[in-house]
């Protein structure tokens, strides 16, 4: 299962992630041999089974009361951000 | 006539009306300062995890039961994977496969009074996205993250709309609906109820659907109707000039009153779902279905059914008053204050009421004219102390300085005459003052009747008993 | 009062409790081990020095009240994966190197309450993506009994430190073996609970259905000691499960004369170096010598976990790191030229290689046309293999084996090919795709070097597991060996 340097650069886009000319075929071949590797799950019989999304069988989900717990901490939160003005956080103009 | 046949689905978002998020404890209010609602559940910080919110899920249930539709007994959030500055997590946590609510269904009526079933494929919960603001940063743009983590059902429809109208009927429907079950506000400025439109025509007879295209993000119903209907002429004048439909997500811009194309939302969207392994399967069981069926309203054709049956109104009349549940139990109270005539408390709520509130952009909820109030002058009405037209002047007195029929009908002297004697008196000067119409009247000339009605009202300011008039002036002209 | 470090972290709780020396002198000479090892190991990646000595004075003012938690003035340390509330935690990567948590994770809170005192933070592969240690952006730390070697990964820092004695107990988390790797090159014990046994609230995301947090110590006990204080139910985590911990270090004394134990046929393969297999076959006699019953079991899928692993694990790194786009925390590129190109360029220098690598790899195998093919076959294929441990619990009390295939290797030895590198875990793996709890403890030296052995229970079976693990170093001194020139 060979990738070529178009799927690599397309799963790059998918993932939003840049990759240098030297970086692409160095993941064209690892990713080529991960999914080699990961291909041995195609001889497992698994007719008639369940995927299993998480290990917890059987648990359901817990539900939470309609409470408001939190308050407006902006400031702090917004210490961690690259870049903010009048409390948003600004990026890149978004055209649409 | 047209050789095209329209194919209209709608996706509709509604913001469900519960205190704290899906997922957090932050306040879903609309309108606070930017970024002042979003913990760091829902600015997808490092390490913080989903807690589900049993509000959001009961309202789902409350949906699904009003909509005739199946409750899974399990159903699965799943990741919808995309970037997008107003989406934290760099996915959207929603429901795929298993969704909570599934084939449920709304009944429309068109406008030849005929009743349409529209199909709801399924209602699954997920969560809103925050907001993008473009205005006054040049070359940025901002992110207020307040509406994300905002409960939300999005409702999809089958693809059984086959026309703008239709597809506006449905809406409102739905927008009645979920309003009646107190699960959202409905407030459409607010974005807490808007809707996305899948497009589609084909040869009117043919069964294949034709390419659609999805309108996103309509808020107002005009919109939706000039959105779809701009659409269907785009996609025909395509296909009869032999080009292709693409199927793409489009914004309808309504300064231009048109849709164009969105290509930044197309590029690579593959959205990736898988099972969040955040969440645990959902579970809703026969005792949260009953606990939130015990819960359920007169829904809006029960209501109109009951308002038509126990008030004989006509059923464009007691859909009228259901289609809003304050306006509905609005009515009710003006007949209980004026039981003698439930069909003219109709009009007069339908009619000078809802004018007189439309004026000011009122609501009845206002409080503006109290149910009692309008009871009043509608009891002054049936008992004859004044006539329909004093009635409405009446009714203006009353809008204008907040009082009360009685009141208004005592200091302006308004009681209608019902003394024989006086209306013979005002009767005897008017054929004085007018000889010639009199002997014309009485060479035949009947028409001049209504002349004498209109004079003898005139000198009486309108007062007199509109039957007594009658029945006297006839004998009098006699002569 | 010198030479604090060579005890135990239950034998520096009592001695603190009965007061024999002060939590402010033990805390000092901790931090002077860690000044003096950190050229040499670089286990540490942040150390909170002042912060540390006045907790300890805290500690200190608490004991002579009488007062204290359970490990009150006991030196610890978090891997940089925990959060922790004005103290940054980078998840070893350039992502994060200025990100400053304002919470603190459940976990890291839990132990504060119980007065443990924190020195650092420690290093780590990057997002725990590693089986060396060698992908941290901070550089790699080193094998403490031999610093050409590797540590063993994610939680290497932590191996190292508590290997070396610079602290009594650490925080780690394991979603493949990350701690019981790295514990058994560092001929340390690692403890990775039941999934849903400690709560992932706080702990940076890798891998959401397998991640756990669990304990670094020099012993059984002392894991016991410190997994009884950071267990327990979280209501800010969905996945947590509403169930008592018992006291695991009351249970510790549990006989296993009569213990069922399994030997994993499928871990004795053609990779399992010589010298391992001779330490966990000798472990496996002293086990039989304690009066259990050992018995051969088969998991005959178990051979598909590494596979298994590198679909799941990868899937759901792809979108847990989706949220690390340069707007709300992290890295954000100089000059970006439009959307895009932030995004693009600030991820791509975030992040180191094997992370670009497994969240590629995790965003082809959930996109369109081969969702089916992998993810969906390997959660088909990860059921098998837990009903396949089911099986096995209905038969044994436990399941032994080793704990990795080889000893520690030299750094660079593997990083060329990733999947020798993944293999590392293989004997590991199979826990985290059943949510099983693991120990892994000291069970013999491989040419001077450390053997893991690992032990593994049914759901919620620590306290089991970890009295199985405290009877054999009953019986054995491996684990109280210490690395030259850190005794
Ligand atoms: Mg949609
Ligand atoms: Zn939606």
């Amino acid at each position: 299962m060979a990738l070529t340097r178009e799927q690599i650069a397309s799963i790059a886009t998918l993932a939003r992630l840049e990759l240098s000319p030297e970086e692409v075929p160095l993941y064209q071949d690892s990713l080529s041999r991960i999914l080699e590797f990961v291909g041995a799950l195609e001889r497992a019989d698994t007719a008639n089974v369940t995927p299993m999304a998480h290990p917890l069988a059987g648990l359901t989900q817990r539900l939470r009361p309609d409470e408001v717990s939190e308050g407006d901490r902006h400031e702090c939160y917004q210490r961690n951000a690259p870049l903010t003005a009048a409390a948003l956080y600004l990026v890149p103009k978004v055209i649409e | 006539m047209s050789a095209w046949e329209t194919v209209i689905g709608l996706e509709i978002h509604a913001q469900l009306a519960t205190r704290s998020k899906i997922f957090s404890g932050s306040p879903t209010a609309y309108g606070a300062p930017p970024n002042t609602q979003a913990d760091l559940v829902d600015l997808g910080y490092p390490g913080v995890l989903p807690v589900l919110n049993v509000e959001a899920v009961r309202m789902a249930v409350k949906l699904g039961l009003a909509i005739g539709a199946r409750i899974a007994p399990l159903s699965v959030f799943a990741r919808k994977n995309y970037f997008y500055p107003d989406l934290p997590k760099g996915y959207q946590i929603s429901q795929y496969e298993l969704p909570i609510v599934a084939d449920g269904a709304l009944e429309i009526v068109l406008e030849d009074g005929a009743v349409k079933r529209i199909g709801i494929t399924r209602a699954h919960l997920e969560e809103d996205a925050g907001k993008s603001l473009h205005e006054g940063l040049p070359g940025m743009t901002g992110i207020d993250l307040n509406r994300a983590g905002t409960p939300l059902v999005e409702i999809v429809s089958e693809p059984d709309m086959r026309s703008a109208k239709e597809a506006v009927a449905y809406m409102k429907k739905m927008h009645t609906l979920v309003r009646y079950l107190e699960i959202c506000d409905g407030n459409m400025q607010e974005g807490s109820f808007r809707c996305d439109a899948n497009v589609s025509v084909r040869r009117a007879g043919t069964q294949k659907f034709g390419t659609r295209a999805e309108i996103k993000n309509l808020n107002s119903f005009r919109f939706i109707e000039r959105a779809i209907n701009f659409e269907v002429e785009r996609q025909i004048e395509l296909l009869e000039s032999g080009r292709p439909v693409v199927q793409e997500t489009r914004l309808y811009d309504p300064d231009k009153g048109e849709t164009r194309s969105m290509r930044s939302k197309e590029e690579a969207n593959d959205y990736r779902y898988f099972p969040d392994p955040d969440l645990l399967p959902l579970k809703v069981d026969a005792a949260l279905i009953e606990s939130v069926r015990a819960t359920l309203p007169e829904l809006p054709d029960q209501k109109a059914a009951r308002l038509t049956a126990q008030y004989g109104l006509s059923a464009y009349d007691a859909g009228v008053l259901a289609a809003s549940r304050e306006l509905a139990a609005y009515y009710e109270e003006v007949v209980r204050a004026a039981p003698a005539d439930p069909k003219l408390a109709a009009n007069w709520v339908m009619g000078e009421l809802a004018a007189a509130l439309n004026k000011e952009g009122l609501e009845v909820s206002s409080g503006r004219m109290p149910a009692a109030r309008l009871g009043g002058l509608l009891g002054r009405l049936q008992d004859g102390t004044i006539s329909g037209k004093i009635a409405k002047e009446v009714f203006e007195l009353m809008w204008a300085h907040g009082s009360s029929a009685d009141e208004v009908i005592e200091s302006k002297g308004l009681r209608q005459i019902t003394d024989s004697a006086a209306i013979a008196r005002a009767i005897e000067e008017v054929m004085a003052k007018n000889p010639a119409q009199l002997a014309d009247y009485r060479a035949g000339k009947d028409k001049l009747f209504g002349f004498f009605v209109g004079q003898v009202m005139k000198a009486t300011g309108g007062k007199a008993n509109p039957a007594q008039l009658n029945e006297l002036l006839r004998s009098r002209l006699r002569g | 009062m010198s030479a604090l470090h060579v005890r135990t972290l239950t034998q520096l709780a009592d001695g603190l409790r009965r007061k024999s020396f002060s939590s402010v002198e033990l805390v000092s000479e901790m931090l002077a081990r860690i000044e003096k090892s950190q050229p040499l190991l670089n286990a540490f990646i942040s150390v909170t020095g002042a912060a540390a000595l006045a907790a300890a004075r805290e500690a200190d003012r608490a004991l002579a009240a009488g007062g204290g938690g359970a490990l009150a003035g006991v030196p610890i340390a978090h891997k940089d994966i925990f959060c922790t509330a004005g103290v940054r935690t980078t998840c070893g990567s350039r992502m994060l190197d200025n990100f400053v948590s304002p919470y603190d994770a459940t976990v890291v809170a839990k132990l504060g309450r119980a007065g443990a005192v924190v020195l650092g933070k420690t290093n780590m592969d990057e997002f725990a993506m590693g089986s060396s240690n060698e992908n941290s952006f901070y550089g790699p730390v080193r094998n403490p009994w031999n610093p050409q070697l590797v540590p063993g990964g994610s939680s290497g820092g932590s191996a190292a430190a508590v290997a070396a004695r610079l602290v009594a107990g650490a925080t780690g988390t394991d979603t493949g073996g990350s701690i019981r790797q790295p514990a058994a090159l560092c001929g340390i014990t690692g403890m990775k609970p039941t999934y849903g046994r400690v709560s992932r609230y706080g702990m940076v995301a890798f891998a959401s259905s397998l991640d756990q947090g669990g304990t670094l110590t020099a012993s059984a006990a002392d894991a016991a000691l410190m997994l009884r204080e950071m267990a327990g139910f979280d209501p800010r985590d969905s996945t947590s499960v509403d169930t008592p911990v018992p006291d695991y270090v009351a249970a510790l004394e549990q006989p296993i004369a009569g213990l069922k134990v399994g030997l994993l046929a499928e871990f004795f393969d053609k990779g399992l170096d010589g010298d391992n297999e001779r330490c966990v076959r000798e472990a496996l006699r002293v086990f039989e010598s304690l009066g259990a019953r050992v018995r051969q079991v088969s998991l005959p899928s178990l051979p598909l976990s590494v596979p298994v692993y590198y679909v799941v694990a990868p899937a759901e790194c792809s979108s847990n790191l989706a949220r690390y786009d340069g707007v709300r925390f992290g890295h954000r590129c100089e000059q970006p030229r439009d959307l895009n190109d932030m995004y693009r360029r600030s991820r791509g220098e975030g992040f180191g290689a094997e992370v670009k690598r497994r969240i590629m790899t995790g965003t082809y195998v959930l996109s369109a046309g081969y969702y089916d093919a992998y993810y969906l076959k390997a959660q088909r294929v990860r059921a098998l293999i837990n009903a396949d441990f089911i099986r096995a619990f209905e038969e044994v009390d436990v399941l032994i084996g080793p704990t990795t295939p080889t000893p520690a290797f030299p750094l660079g030895a593997k990083t060329e090919d990733p999947i020798t590198m993944y293999l590392n875990d293989i004997y590991t793996i199979g826990a985290n795709l059943a949510g099983l709890p693991a120990i892994s403890v000291p069970c013999g030296f491989a040419q001077g070097l450390p053997v893991g052995l690992q032990i593994v229970g049914p759901h919620f079976s620590e306290a089991r597991v970890l009295a199985a693990a405290h009877a054999f170093q009953g019986a054995t001194d491996w684990h109280s060996r210490i690395p030259v020139g850190f005794a």
